[in-house]
C-alpha cells in the first residue's frame, strides 16, 4: 500500500472515503459472484426430482430383508418375525450406547423404543417393516444383514466389516465404534403394502 | 528498467519471511513499479484481459463439474447444466460470451500494441510472447467450441482438423492422430476437452512471462518515449493505475453484462443448438465471429501457385497471417515507435484495421464471386502491410518531432489538446 | 512528404471501389425474412405470459406431440418457477404438508403426467423384465417415436426435429417459428410438388428444384419467370381454426395457436430467462454504480497528476 491518500498519522482522511467505498462496493460484488459458484455444486433440479421413492413389499417375506436405492443409498427394509419384534421390545433404554430414535418422522428426540423407531410420517407404527438408512453412522460403510448367510453381528441386526460396529433388530448401535444408531428416512404406507421413501 | 525495491518489511515475521521467500516484497515492487504516467485507456486492456482469463478458468472448471465429454451425452449435459444445474444458465453463458470478450479485448490489445510500436527494441520478447499467447487463446477456443457437440462444434472440428491434411506426405497422418479415428468422433471429443481443460493453465503461464517481460523492459507508453526521469515521467502502478484499470475493468463488464443476460446467444450460431450430426452439414458453415479474419483468409486463396495446391496455399496464408507477427519486430525499420509521430504509417494502419474488420466480414459471407475477390484484396494488403510498407515506410517516412520526454509530452498535450489519442482516431485529426 | 501524397491516392481509388461494389453486393433469393412479431417476452424486462404458456403447452400435446418431442423438458419443469404451470401453493384441500410450488408435487403436473400411461419403458423389474408405466414428474415428456428410424418410416423419410430448442436453433427463433406456422400457401403454378410435400415462403431451401420442367431452362428461370421464395417441406400445416379447445376463452384461430405454442416452445429452449433478465438489471445497475464510484475515485487519485 502506498500512503499517498492518508495522513501523516496513517488514519483515512475525508479524500479517502472514497476509494474506502470503492473497493468495499467491488468487494460486495465479488462476494455475491461467490453465492452462484458455490450454489452451482448442490443437488440440481433433476437430483432433487428423484428424492422420493415408491417400493412395493408384497414380496418380501418374513424374517427376510431387501435393500434398495434411495438419494444413492441403500435403504434396509426388514420383515420381522414376530419373535425378532419381542425381542427389539426387550430391549431397555439404559442398555442402549445411543438412546435416541434418530427418525426423520419423528422431532428427532423420542427414546430410542422399537416403537419409536418403525414409526413412520403417518404416526402409526409398522411393527413388522422395519426401514432404515443403510448406512453406518460411524464412516458411512455398508453393514452387512441384510441378505441371507451376512453375517447379522451380536445383536441379530446388521454388522459393519468395516470397524465392526453391531446393531440390535431395530437399527440400534450395540456394540462397536459408531456413534448413533442407525437413520431411519422420511417414510408413508401408501397401502399396506406399499411404503413411499423420501 | 527493474527498479530500485522500496519495501522495508515493517513486523518480525515479514523480515522472517522476506529472507526465506521474499513474496511480500515481490507484490509490493510489482503495485509499486514505477508506470509512465501518459497511459491512455488503451492500455487498460492488459489488466482488462487479465480478468477475461480467470473469468474462463474459473467458470470453466466449475463447468467441468457437469459437462460429460462423451458423444452420447455431451449435448444433452450441456441442456442439463443450462436447465438444471442451479445457476448453470449463467456460467454457461458467462463462459460462452467470456470468450468473445476476451478475442475483443486481445484483439484491441494488439492493434494498440501495433499503433505505439510496443513490439519494438526492447520489447521484442514481450510482444513474441503475446503472440504465443494469442496462438494458445486460438486453440483453447477452438476445442472449447467443439465441446457443446453441436452442429457448429462438429463440422467446425472437421473442417479446421482437415486442414493438417493439407500438409504434403504426412498431412493424412497427422489428421488421423488428431481425430483418433476416421472421423471427429468420441476420441477427438475427449481429448479436446482434456487439452481444452490443460491449455488456459499454460496461458496463464506465459501471462506470467508476458508481465515479467514489460516489467523487465519497462512499459511502453503513447509517446514512444522511454522513461528519463522516474520522479517526472512515471507513477507508481498503485494507485494510479489500479484504480484507472479497475475503472476501465468495470466499464468493459457492463458490455460483458450486456450480452450474458440480455442477448446470450447474439454473437453464437443457431447450428449450434442441434445436435452433432455427422450425417448432415449445415449450409453455412462459419467459425466464431473472432476467427472470421482468419477464415476469409483460407478461403481466399482459390488459385493454385506452382506445386501448391489452393488448398495447401490457403492453410499456409491462414498460418502465415499469425506467424508473420513473430517477426514483426524486424520488419518495422521505422525507429519511432509510436504511430503518434508517423503521420504516414498511421494512415496505412488504419487501412490495416479496415482490412482486418473487412476480412472479418468477408469470412461470415459464402465463399462466392465478389466476396472472394476482395477478400483477397484484403489479405494481399495484409501481408503487404507487414512484409511491403512497414519496411518501406521507415526509410520513406519523415516523423513528426519526439519530445524530448513523456512529461512534455503531456504538458504538450494538455496545452494543445489533440481530438483524442485513441489508434482508431487519429486519422480524423490530421 | 511524398509517401503521404501516394498513400492518400491509394485510399481514395481504394475508397471509391469499395463503394462501386457495395452496390453489386445487394442480391435477392432465399426464404422471406421471419415476419417480426411482438413477443410477450421480448426486451430486457420482457416476461413469459402464464396463460400463453399454458395454452401453448395446450396445443404442443393436442397437435405438435403426434410428430415431435421434446427430449430436454421434463414434467416438473412445467411446474417450476417460471413454467406455465407453476403454483405458488397448492389449491385446497390439500393436507399442510405438501408443498405445491415444489414442481414434483405440483397436482397439475401430476396430472399431466399421469395422461401418458404406459408410454414410460422402465425396469426390469424383480422378473427382470421392462414394463411399461406411466409418466412421473421427474420424467421427460415422453417422445412419439422410439427412435429416428420410426420416426422416418411414420413421416414419408421425414425426420420431424425434437423441439426443446427450436426457437433457439432457427435463424429469426420465435418469429420464424410463428411465420412458418401461419405462413403456408398454395404453392405456385409454376412449382411442382410430390405427394406429401408442402410449400412455405419461410422454409429455407432451393425452390429452383421444384419448379416445373418447362419454367427451367440450364438451371436457370426462363424470361418471364422468377423462383418464389421458401422451401418445400414435409409437414402438412399443422394448425387450423377451431382444432383446439381453449378454456379461456381466448380466440381459436391459427394466429393465436401459432402464437400460443411459440411463446411455449422459447420458454421451453429458454425457461431461466426470467431470471436470468432479472439478475442483468440488478448486475447492471450495480457495475454503473461501481463504475461511478471508481471513477471518482480515479479522478481523486489522479487529482496532483494533472
Amino acid at each position: 500500500m502506498t500512503t499517498s491518500d492518508m495522513s501523516d498519522d496513517g488514519e483515512p482522511t475525508r479524500r479517502d472515503f472514497i476509494h474506502i467505498f470503492g473497493a468495499a462496493t467491488a468487494a460486495a460484488g465479488a462476494g455475491a459472484v461467490l453465492w452462484p459458484l458455490v450454489h452451482q455444486m448442490n443437488p440440481d433440479a433433476s437430483v432433487l426430482a428423484l428424492s422420493t421413492k415408491e417400493v412395493d413389499l408384497s414380496a418380501v417375506p418374513e424374517g427376510q430383508a431387501i435393500k434398495v436405492m434411495w438419494q444413492g443409498k441403500p435403504v434396509f427394509i426388514r420383515h420381522r418375525t414376530p419373535a425378532e419384534i419381542e425381542e427389539a421390545k426387550s430391549v431397555a433404554i439404559a442398555q442402549l450406547k445411543d438412546p435416541v430414535a434418530r427418525n426423520a418422522n419423528l422431532s428427532g428426540t423420542e427414546e430410542a423404543t422399537d416403537e419409536n423407531i418403525v414409526t413412520g410420517a403417518s404416526g402409526e407404527a409398522h411393527e413388522p417393516w422395519l426401514i432404515l438408512v443403510g448406512v453406518c453412522t460411524h464412516l458411512g460403510c455398508i453393514p452387512l444383514g441384510t441378505s441371507a448367510g451376512e453375517s447379522r453381528g451380536d445383536f441379530g441386526g446388521w454388522f459393519c466389516p468395516c470397524h465392526g460396529s453391531h446393531y440390535d433388530l431395530a437399527g440400534r448401535i450395540r456394540k462397536g465404534p459408531a456413534p448413533e444408531n442407525l437413520l431411519v428416512p422420511p417414510y408413508q404406507f401408501v397401502t399396506d403394502t406399499v411404503v413411499k421413501i423420501g | 528498467m527493474s527498479h530500485v525495491s522500496n519495501y522495508n518489511p515493517s513486523s518480525g515475521i515479514e523480515k522472517w519471511l522476506d529472507k526465506r521467500l521474499p513474496i511480500i516484497r515481490m507484490s509490493a515492487d510489482f503495485m509499486d513499479f514505477p508506470t509512465p504516467k501518459n497511459l491512455n485507456y488503451w492500455y487498460t486492456f492488459g489488466a482488462i484481459l487479465a480478468v477475461c482469463l480467470v473469468i474462463q478458468i474459473i467458470t470453466g472448471i466449475v463447468l467441468a463439474m457437469h459437462y460429460t465429454p462423451h458423444t452420447d451425452m455431451a449435448f444433452q449435459s450441456v441442456e442439463h447444466i443450462m436447465r438444471d444445474v442451479n445457476y448453470g444458465w449463467l456460467l454457461r453463458y458467462i463462459h460462452a460470451n467470456g470468450a468473445s470478450m476476451f478475442f475483443l479485448a486481445v484483439y484491441i490489445h494488439m492493434f494498440r500494441g501495433l499503433y505505439y510500436g510496443s513490439y519494438k527494441e526492447p520489447r521484442e520478447v514481450v510482444w513474441m510472447l503475446g503472440v504465443v499467447i494469442f496462438l494458445l487463446m486460438m486453440a483453447t477456443a477452438f476445442m472449447g467450441y467443439v465441446l457443446p457437440w453441436g452442429q457448429m462444434s462438429y463440422w467446425g472440428a472437421t473442417v479446421i482438423t482437415n486442414l493438417f491434411s493439407a500438409i504434403p506426405v504426412v498431412g493424412e497422418s497427422i489428421r488421423t492422430l488428431l481425430w483418433g479415428g476416421f472421423s471427429v468422433d468420441n476420441p477427438t471429443l475427449n481429448r479436446f476437452f482434456s487439452l481444452h481443460y490443460l491449455l488456459p493453465f499454460a496461458i496463464f503461464g506465459v501471462v506470467a512471462l508476458h508481465i515479467w517481460a514489460f516489467h523487465t523492459s519497462g512499459n511502453n507508453n503513447p509517446s514512444g518515449v522511454e522513461i528519463k526521469d522516474v520522479k517526472k515521467d512515471a507513477v507508481p502502478f498503485h494507485p494510479y493505475y489500479t484504480v484507472k484499470d479497475g475503472f476501465a475493468i468495470v466499464v468493459f463488464l457492463i458490455l460483458f453484462a450486456a450480452f450474458v443476460f440480455f442477448n446470450p446467444n447474439g454473437l453464437g450460431h443457431p447450428d449450434n443448438y442441434i445436435e452433432a450430426n455427422p450425417l448432415s452439414t449445415p449450409a453455412h458453415i462459419v467459425p466464431e465471429w473472432y476467427f472470421l479474419p482468419f477464415y476469409a483468409m483460407l478461403r481466399a486463396i482459390t488459385f493454385d501457385v506452382g506445386p501448391i495446391s489452393s488448398k495447401l496455399g490457403g492453410v499456409l496464408v491462414m498460418f502465415s497471417s499469425i506467424l508473420i507477427l513473430f517477426v514483426l519486430p524486424w520488419l518495422d525499420t521505422s525507429k519511432v515507435r509510436s504511430m503518434r509521430y508517423r503521420p504516414v504509417a498511421k494512415l496505412w494502419f488504419v487501412l490495416f484495421v479496415i482490412a482486418c474488420i473487412a476480412l472479418g466480414y468477408l469470412g461470415g459471407k459464402p465463399a462466392e464471386g465478389i466476396y472472394v475477390m476482395w477478400a483477397q484484396i484484403a489479405t494481399a494488403y495484409y501481408f503487404a502491410f507487414f512484409l511491403i510498407i512497414l519496411p518501406l515506410l521507415g526509410i520513406l517516412e519523415t516523423p513528426k518531432p519526439l519530445p524530448r520526454s513523456i512529461s512534455e509530452s503531456v504538458l504538450h498535450r494538455s496545452a494543445k489538446p489533440e481530438s483524442s489519442a485513441a489508434p482508431g482516431a487519429p486519422a480524423a485529426a490530421e | 512528404m511524398k509517401a503521404m501524397t501516394i498513400t492518400k491516392t491509394l485510399i481514395a481509388v481504394l475508397a471509391a471501389a469499395a463503394a462501386s461494389q457495395a452496390v453489386a453486393l445487394a442480391a435477392g433469393g432465399g426464404e422471406k425474412h421471419p415476419e417480426h412479431q411482438h413477443w410477450h417476452f421480448s426486451g430486457p424486462f420482457g416476461t413469459y405470459d402464464p396463460n400463453a404458456l399454458q395454452r401453448g403447452y395446450q396445443v404442443y400435446e393436442t397437435v405438435c406431440s403426434n410428430c415431435h418431442s421434446l427430449n430436454y423438458v421434463a414434467f416438473r419443469n412445467l411446474g417450476q418457477k417460471g413454467g406455465p404451470f407453476y403454483l405458488e401453493s397448492c389449491p385446497e384441500g390439500f393436507p399442510d404438508n405438501v408443498d405445491c410450488s415444489n414442481p414434483n408435487d405440483n397436482p397439475i403436473v401430476k396430472a399431466l403426467a399421469d395422461k401418458y400411461k404406459y408410454q414410460v419403458t422402465d425396469g426390469p423389474d424383480d422378473t427382470g423384465e421392462m414394463f411399461q408405466r406411466a409418466a412421473l414428474p421427474s420424467d421427460s415428456i415422453p417422445a412419439p417415436y422410439a427412435n429416428e428410424q420410426l420416426a422416418r418410416m411414420a413421416n414419408n423419410n421425414a425426420l420431424p426435429p425434437d423441439l426443446s430448442l427450436i426457437t433457439k436453433a432457427r435463424g429469426g427463433g420465435p418469429d420464424y417459428v410463428y411465420s412458418l406456422l401461419t405462413g403456408y400457401e398454395e404453392a405456385p403454378s409454376t412449382v411442382q410438388l410430390a405427394p406429401g410435400q408442402y410449400y412455405n415462403p419461410y422454409f429455407p431451401g432451393d425452390m429452383a428444384q421444384a419448379m416445373k420442367p418447362e419454367y427451367m431452362h440450364d438451371g436457370h428461370p426462363v424470361e418471364g419467370v422468377t423462383v418464389p421464395p421458401g422451401g418445400v417441406l414435409s409437414m402438412a400445416p399443422p394448425l387450423a381454426d377451431g382444432i383446439v379447445e381453449y378454456g379461456d376463452g381466448s380466440p381459436q384461430t391459427v394466429e393465436q395457436y401459432a402464437k400460443d405454442v411459440t411463446e411455449f416452445l422459447m420458454w421451453a429452449a429458454e425457461p431461466k430467462m426470467e431470471a436470468r433478465k432479472a439478475l442483468g438489471v440488478m448486475s447492471i445497475i450495480y457495475l454503473v454504480i461501481l463504475a461511478g464510484i471508481l471513477y471518482w475515485s480515479y479522478r481523486k487519485v489522479w487529482a496532483d497528476q494533472h
